[in-house]
Formats: C-alpha cells, structure tokens, sequence
C-alpha cells in the first residue's frame, strides 16, 4: 500500500538489509509452508512424465529426460479408461448437484420465510441426517436398489447422493434465508405478488452467491466420495473416477508407474483448475459447511 | 399486513421434494438397518432372524474391539495433530505473514479439495520402498538412513496416514482458526502489548483463553470428522498390514460385502452411529454454552 520515496542511500541501504534480517524468520515459515504443500505435487506431475526406463534407471528424485513425454496421459486415458471414469462421475455428479440445490434452496425458504407448526422439528431432522455415517444407510438402499432393478444404472448414485447432500444444503440455505430481512419479503406480497412469484424473483435471486456456494462445496463431496460410489458402482460399467482410479492403480500400480503417476495427475488437475479460478468462494463455502464431518 | 404464511399447498410444494427423498433415502434407511440388526444374512442370501445374537458377538468379536481401539485412537491423534498445526498456523498467518497471508492461505488449504484417493495414492509412492524407494526413504538413504517398509507395520503405516491427513487438512483448519483469531479486538491486543506482554504471554494469556470457543468447537467438529474416516484409509492402507489400520467404518463395510453378512454389518454402523451421535450431543451442548457466553 505504501510507496517508498526515499532516496536509495547507504543509510536506507543498511536498513534494508536489516529488514531483510528482521523478516528471514517469515521468509523462512513462508518458504517451509509453500514447500511442503506444493513439493509433493510437483514430484507427482513430473513422475508423469517419465518413461518405464526412467522409472527404474534413473532416482526417483530425478527431472524425467523429456518434459513433453505425454504418453502415460494417452495411455491412462486409453488402456486406463480414465476417461470413461470422469464422464460416469459428471453423469453422478451433475444431476444430483442440480436435485439437491433445487430441492434444498425450495426447502431452505420453506423453513425460514414461511410461517407453519412444526417447522423447527422438520428442521432439526434435517440437521440430524448431517451426522449420520454413510454406513448406517448403505445396507437397506443396497436391497432396495437391488429389489427395485436400479443396480447396475447410475440411480443408485444420483439418489444417494442428493439425499445425503440435502441435510447440509438445507441447514445452510435456512442460514442465509435467515440473514434477509422479512420485510423485504412482506413488501412483496404486499405488492400483489404470490408466493412462487416471491421465491422466483425475490428470494432465489438475493441468495443466488449463497446458493453457489453451497453447489460448489456439494460437488467436492460428491466428487471426491468413495464409500457411496465403491458400494454402488464397484462391480459395474459405472465406476466413478475415484473408484476407477483405485482400481486402476490396483491393477497397474505396481508394474506400470508412468500411466499410474498420469491417471493421479488427470485426477489433480482438474480440481486444481477449478481451485485457481474460485478459491475464495471454496475457502468460504467449505468453512461454513465444517459442521459436516 | 398480510404475512408470508403461504397457503398449505405452498409449503408442500417447496418442502415436499426435499423431505420426501431425505425420509425415503436417509432416514427410513436408518430404522431399517437398525431393523437388520436383529438378522442375519444379506438381500441376495435371504434374512433369518437371530434375536440379540448380531449383539453378543460384537460385545465378543475382538476385530471389531480392535477396529474401535483404532478408530478412536485415530479421531484423537488426528484431531490433536491438525489442530494443533492449524492453529500454529492460524497464528502464523494473524500475526505474522498478516496482509500478506491471502496468498498462502489459499495455497495451504488447496490439498483439502483433493479426491481423497489421489492424495492417498500419492502419499503411497512418496513413502513406497518396492520395487523403488519413494522420495522419503531416497532421503533417508541421503542422510545415511536405511529404507524403511513404510506400510510393513502398523506403527509406521499409522504414522503415514497420520501425517497425510493433516497435511490435507491443516490448510482447512488454519482457515477455519483464522476466522476466529480475527474476532479478537484489536484493543485488547493493544492495550496487553502496551502493558508489555509480548510474544508467548500475549498467546497463553490473551489470545488462547479468547479463541477458546472456536478452538473447542473446531475441536469437536474435527472428532466428528475424523470418526467417520473412510476414503484416506482405504486407499491408502486398505486397514493394512493385517488388520491394524482397520477403523471401524472399514471393517462395517467388509462384514458387509466381503462376507455378505448384513446383520452383523448393520449392528457394527449402529455402534458408530451412537458414538458419533454422543459427539454430536456434545456439539450441541458445547455451542448452546459458547451462546450463553455472549
């Protein structure tokens, strides 16, 4: 913020180097904490790009020979239909994403601007779904999917995952709903407009930053679980990213490292990417719904 | 005046949807898995009903005691491991790096958006030692240290997960620490520096008696967390070696799949259910106190 305007002398040129002393313990913590959140990943984009031979001639520390060696993404993509994972997790994710904020924004302005008995029961119902563990469900909907005929499609995940999405995405959206003033509410209908009319053109826009938010901090669950998709998916032609990755590694880990290093790096960045552009956003979001475990 | 009462179709309409799947999916789920309890067997096998015996073999099945042991020795290390460091660096950020700190703390926090499976998998290779030493064992052997068979024991294999846990998740906790240090008023720190506390006394005695509130309830949200670890472990260890890194939520889901016995399954989720459900009472308790305080 400040600009200095000092004439560079050798007086300001001493006291230069003495905040340079008086800030090396910073630099020092600063440099530490970059190190040890980005070192690890760097080692694993550039073990992507090493050859088998590299793999086992050359140190594992060692900068692979070519850095334009993408050969172990074709194959993961190819030979690790890692590809084919991404577009089954896009197929989960996507629709369940759209249900979820749907259903739970209808449900947070239910609870929060309108007026009914029960309301802070129906509430608190949902709040308890947000600490109940995934095993406490999987076993009952894994024989209903399977008497239902759903096994081996990909309802099983779109459903799970917009049930267990909704406790949380209720809870928060009651919290802003909460935060806008009744009034502005009231205005409205005292304006002549009907209660879709409110929601659609009232409510629904003053919350959409909030609602993105939500959407954003529901699709790293969704995203990243495991438990859901390995118990739905394992066996069949809908196997989620993280499912196929695992499986994947499984399978090749040990004898073929290049595609293995590829498939984890495809996995990286892409939620890298997304991080770069919306940071802000997923710093706050996630901190707001740390309620969930 | 007319209030935003809507008429009782309105209200169906908007939480109708939502509540409808949730009672279908999550909450009918859980009464009947709690149902599943009093049977064994599986939907492809059939159920017979057993009574209490799916409750007299877990009070006596010393995997499923060990799985506890793990489970809660897990949620400990681990709540007091990341924190501690994200508080470290809550404090580092606040008073240190200060404005400049934005930066950093996206950075830091960025591992916690991770897939679970990818940060596993990669902490794998770092800590591999076959058919090629990872990282961590190249720099042992660098400082004169032998390889270590990282995932060969369960002391070793529990201190990996450890740390990669709270490497994925310090950032996170740094953040959600942060927001509460920055509630401290500026004048109470003003006015302890001018009557001369300065670095340790000013944290022992002004800031962590004032973050207490969020320090605890960040505490109990991570205990609630870290009870229902799933995702790291198994791609990391897969409970390994043997069974000494099997939390209980991993060895509900082999009772289930691997042996296809869903009653005993079923009675495994319900012990940790009721435990993370004393954690959550005690959530509960602890905010409706911080409340009271002001």
């Amino acid at each position: 913020m400040t600009t200095d305007l000092r004439p560079s002398t050798a007086a300001t040129g001493s006291r230069r180097v003495a905040r340079v002393v008086r800030r090396l313990p910073g630099t020092i913590v600063l440099t530490l904490l970059v190190a040890v959140t980005v070192l690890p990943l760097i080692w694993l984009a550039l073990g992507s790009l090493k050859t088998q031979t590299e793999f086992i001639g050359n140190p594992t520390l060692a900068l692979p020979e070519n850095f334009l060696n993408f050969d172990n993404y074709a194959r993961a993509w190819n030979e690790g239909h890692i590809g084919s994972f991404i577009a089954n997790s896009a197929l989960a994710t996507f629709p369940s994403l759209a249900l979820i904020i749907v259903f739970g924004v209808a449900a947070g302005f239910a609870l929060e601007v309108l007026v009914w008995k029960g309301r802070g029961g129906v509430l608190l119902l949902f709040l308890a779904g947000i600490m109940v563990p995934g095993q406490m469900i999987l076993l009952p909907l894994f024989s209903a999917y399977f008497t239902l005929g759903l096994t081996g499609t990909i309802w099983p995940l779109i459903l799970t995952y917009t049930a267990t999405g909704l406790p949380l995405t209720v809870f928060m959206m009651a919290t802003y709903f909460r935060a806008i003033p009744k009034e502005v509410f009231e205005a409205a209908a005292i304006d002549g407009a009907n209660i879709y009319r409110i929601f659609f053109s009232i409510a629904f826009p003053m919350v959409r930053n909030a609602v993105f938010t939500v959407a954003l901090v529901q699709f790293f669950f969704i995203w990243n679980d495991l438990l859901i998709s390995l118990t739905f998916t394992s066996s069949g032609q809908w196997q989620t990213i993280q499912v196929g990755l695992l499986a994947f590694t499984g399978q090749y880990g040990s004898v073929e490292f290049g595609p293995t290093f590829a498939a984890i790096c495809i996995n990286v960045v892409g939620i890298l990417v997304l991080y770069i552009f919306l940071n802000q956003r997923v710093m706050k979001g996630l901190t707001a719904g740390s309620v969930k475990g | 005046m007319p209030s935003i009462i809507g008429g009782k179709r309105a209200i169906l309409v908007f939480i109708g949807p939502a509540l409808l799947i949730y009672t279908l999916i999550m909450l009918v789920p859980v009464l009947v898995s709690t149902g599943y309890t009093f049977f064994t067997g599986s939907i492809i096998t059939g159920f017979t009903f057993s009574g209490f015996d799916n409750y007299i073999e877990l009070a006596n099945d010393s995997k499923v005691g060990d799985a506890l042991l793990f489970t809660l020795k897990y949620a400990i290390v681990l709540t007091v491991g990341q924190v501690l460091v994200g508080y470290g660096l809550a404090l580092i950020y606040v008073f240190w790096l200060r404005r400049a700190s934005g930066l950093i703390r996206a950075l830091v926090f960025f591992p916690i958006v991770l897939p679970t499976v990818a940060v596993s998998l990669m902490f794998q290779k770092l800590f591999e030692v076959a058919p090629q030493n990872g990282p961590v064992n190249e720099l042992l052997n660098f400082f004169g240290a032998g390889s270590v068979d990282w995932f060969g024991s369960s002391g070793s294999a529990f201190f990996v997960i450890i740390l990669m846990d709270i490497w994925r998740s310090m950032g996170f906790y740094a953040v959600l620490l942060y927001a509460g240090l920055l509630d401290i008023p500026e004048e109470v720190l003003e006015s302890a520096r001018l009557d001369g506390a300065g670095g340790w006394t000013l944290i022992r005695r002004i800031i962590l008696p004032l973050s207490l509130p969020v320090l605890l309830s960040t505490i109990i949200f991570s205990i609630n967390g870290t009870l229902k670890v799933f995702d790291s472990i198994v791609a990391l260890t897969n409970g390994g070696p043997g069974y000494s890194t099997t939390p209980l939520t991993l060895q509900m889901f082999r009772t289930a799949f691997s042996y296809g016995d869903y009653g005993y399954g079923s009675t495994i989720a319900l012990l940790l259910t009721a435990i993370c459900l004393l954690v959550t009472v005690f959530i509960f308790r602890s905010s409706r106190r911080d409340l009271t305080k002001g």
